[in-house]
């Protein structure tokens, strides 16, 4: 990650610039997820995994707003969406390969983003929230309107193609494979960026902005490339969500959506690097198994949230890296 | 040509719904004013409100006026008992953690009455005495509707007179301000932000009451809602009393006028508004430049 925008007086302390060496415990924390993940699909539906791996990827993107930055947007879930509908729309109409369709998806979210961040980046806190909310309520009604999004019906039976013109998706495993490395690689990506000079001013800002202006960054800078690195990712987790199961929906950009992942980062550890993917694999499994129950599932999310953020702030991951004494 | 039938039926429709808007975004700019919390849980209280009402005239036969009294009382004493217990936890932490708080409260409440009572409405009718209208020559007003508008505002214009020119006022702008400093001068301001949240709430819950006979009791009629009540505080400026009262009555309008000129813009127009006040003004029309 390259620092693009360059303090303008003081140059940065020597440790913030080299970023901290590879810690040991979460090289081992990665090869174990890793070893989880690449033989999961011979014990667990395939599908249902790869479901998980999505949202991971996407509480992941969340988490370096929320967790590296402070900033609680409330909106992502038009990036996730919106994103979908591109590559949905890129693969089914278009007919393009399952890889330019998630691209294409991802850099649609993309500017998406840098156009959101530039109006709302200079308000914070519940300011901040609020407004990403309302943009992505746009941004749900311009779906719900539009005559590609095919309305209440979404973009249905979109084709998984063939990867690279090799790769033929259609098979389970084969498209397992393909999203776990297309999470392994966003995984990574935010993995870089939150250790890396650039992670350490993001850190600086969250902890005090004014500091950090005194030493010559310029906050609003970082905080947009952060955002739009966040929806950009959030992109890659929507457009491949949406080759997986072959849909783009309303569901995707409705405002539960956003809440959803803000949950899933929450019940993980905000502000860890695994918290969000344990978080996904939770929240997920709890959909999946109180499906059948109707509106249990929000009583039950209603009641993580509130248990969270009355006891439990640090999350499962946050709490796991206290007792190891070691940030996970 | 636009009839001017159609004309006026939409700024009726827009008035109806500004005065939901001046109602919740008042209660939600009172509470954040003192509090600093954006309370997701309002809409999910206005549809409390609107069932305390169901409820009153089910199980105890009370109809339609002593509910206006029942709901907010009986919703706000909830909210009491919700800062109370939960949301007084969190005043040392990060703002953002009440808003995670309530939002959870929100999606208890409204799943419990989901499971209890599905997601169509129940039918709730007005009271004889505002059944009926009046033809005023180049329109015709229903009575209840123009009740609610008029009701609205008075409760709007009271709470702003209460907050700004009162005594009592006073003491609340002052702990707004510094709340250290006005504890030590013997006022009890826990107890005051308690009742200031009760106050916020009971607001929605009286606005449930009167949404019932117009749009039924519905477990999800603030679940959208107070979406568009966040921008509509967030144009006023967060915290702004006369602010939330007059952008919500003027988005209502404005939201309403969209649908005779450019109906498929009618459910963004609040929106864009509010994109294009933020570039203007970050802190909303009427919000203090911090």
């Amino acid at each position: 990650m390259s620092v693009t925008a360059k303090p303008a007086v003081a140059a940065p302390p020597a440790r913030v610039a080299t970023g901290p060496a590879l810690a040991t415990h979460q090289v081992a924390a990665f090869v174990v997820m890793v070893a989880l993940l690449v033989s999961a699909p011979f014990f667990v539906y395939p599908v249902f995994l790869m479901k998980a791996l999505c949202f991971a990827l996407f509480a992941c993107a969340f988490n370096l707003l929320l967790g590296y930055v402070g900033l609680l947007s409330f909106g992502h879930a038009a990036f996730l969406g919106s994103a979908g509908y591109a590559s949905a729309h890129a693969a089914k109409v278009w007919g393009w390969p399952p890889e330019l369709a998630i691209l294409f998806g991802t850099v649609m979210a993309g500017a998406l983003g840098i156009v959101i961040g530039a109006l709302t980046i200079r308000s914070r806190g519940i300011y901040f929230a609020n407004i990403t909310l309302a943009f992505a309520q746009m941004i749900f009604f311009f779906s719900l309107q539009a005559k590609f999004t095919g309305g209440e019906d979404g973009i249905q039976a979109v084709p998984r193609g063939t990867l690279l013109g090799v790769l033929d998706l259609r098979h389970t495993y084969t498209m397992y494979f393909v999203v776990l490395a297309v999470f392994l690689l966003g995984f990574l990506v935010v993995y870089r960026a939150i250790h890396s000079p650039f992670g350490q001013v993001l850190k600086a800002i969250r902890e005090n902005e004014p500091r950090a202006t005194s030493l010559g960054y310029q906050p609003e800078h970082y905080k947009l490339i952060a955002f739009v690195l966040s929806a950009t990712l959030s992109g890659t987790a929507g457009a491949t969500k949406a080759i997986v199961f072959q849909l783009a929906s309303l569901t995707d950009v409705h405002w539960t959506m956003s809440g959803e992942v803000v949950l899933m980062t929450l019940l993980g550890g905000m502000g860890t690097v695994f918290g969000p993917v344990a978080g996904a694999f939770l929240v997920i499994s709890l959909e999946h198994y109180l499906a059948q129950l109707g509106s249990w599932l929000t009583i039950v999310q209603g009641c993580i949230f509130i248990v969270c953020v009355l006891t439990f702030r640090r999350g499962v991951v946050g709490e796991l890296g206290r007792l190891l004494g070691k940030p996970l | 040509m636009i009839p001017t039938q159609a004309l006026f039926g939409q700024l009726l429709i827009g008035l109806i719904n500004g005065a939901f808007y001046a109602m919740l975004s008042l209660g939600l700019s009172v509470i954040f004013g003192l509090l600093n919390i954006i309370n997701f849980a309002h809409g999910a209280q206005y549809m409390m409100g609107a069932f305390v009402a169901y409820f009153a005239l089910q199980w105890a036969g009370l109809g339609y006026w002593p509910s206006l009294l029942i709901a907010p009382v009986v919703v706000g004493l909830f909210g009491v008992v919700l800062e109370r217990t939960m949301l007084k936890r969190l005043y040392h932490l990060d703002h953002l953690y009440g808003l995670l708080l309530t939002f959870g409260v929100a999606l208890v409440v409204q799943g419990l009455f989901r499971n209890e009572f599905g997601s169509s409405g129940l039918p709730y009718a007005a009271p004889p005495q505002l059944t009926g209208g009046y033809n005023l020559g180049f329109m015709f007003l229903p009575t209840y509707r123009g009740w609610v508008v008029v009701c609205s505002l008075v409760v709007c214009l009271t709470t702003w007179y209460v907050i700004e020119r009162t005594r009592l006022g006073a003491y609340l702008r002052a702990a707004t301000e510094n709340p250290t400093l006005v504890q030590a001068f013997g006022i009890n301001v826990p107890r005051m932000i308690t009742l200031t949240y009760g106050f916020g709430v009971g607001l929605a819950a009286l606005a449930g009451v009167l949404a019932a006979p117009i749009y039924q009791v519905n477990p999800l009629m603030g679940a959208d809602l107070i979406i568009v009540v966040f921008a509509v505080v967030v144009i006023g400026g967060l915290g702004s009393i006369m602010g939330s009262i007059v952008t919500g009555f003027g988005l209502g309008v404005v939201e309403g006028f969209t649908k005779v000129f450019y109906p498929e813009a009618s459910n963004t127009v609040i929106f864009v508004i509010m994109a294009l006040v933020l570039l203007v003004r970050p802190t909303g029309l009427f919000g203090r430049t911090t």
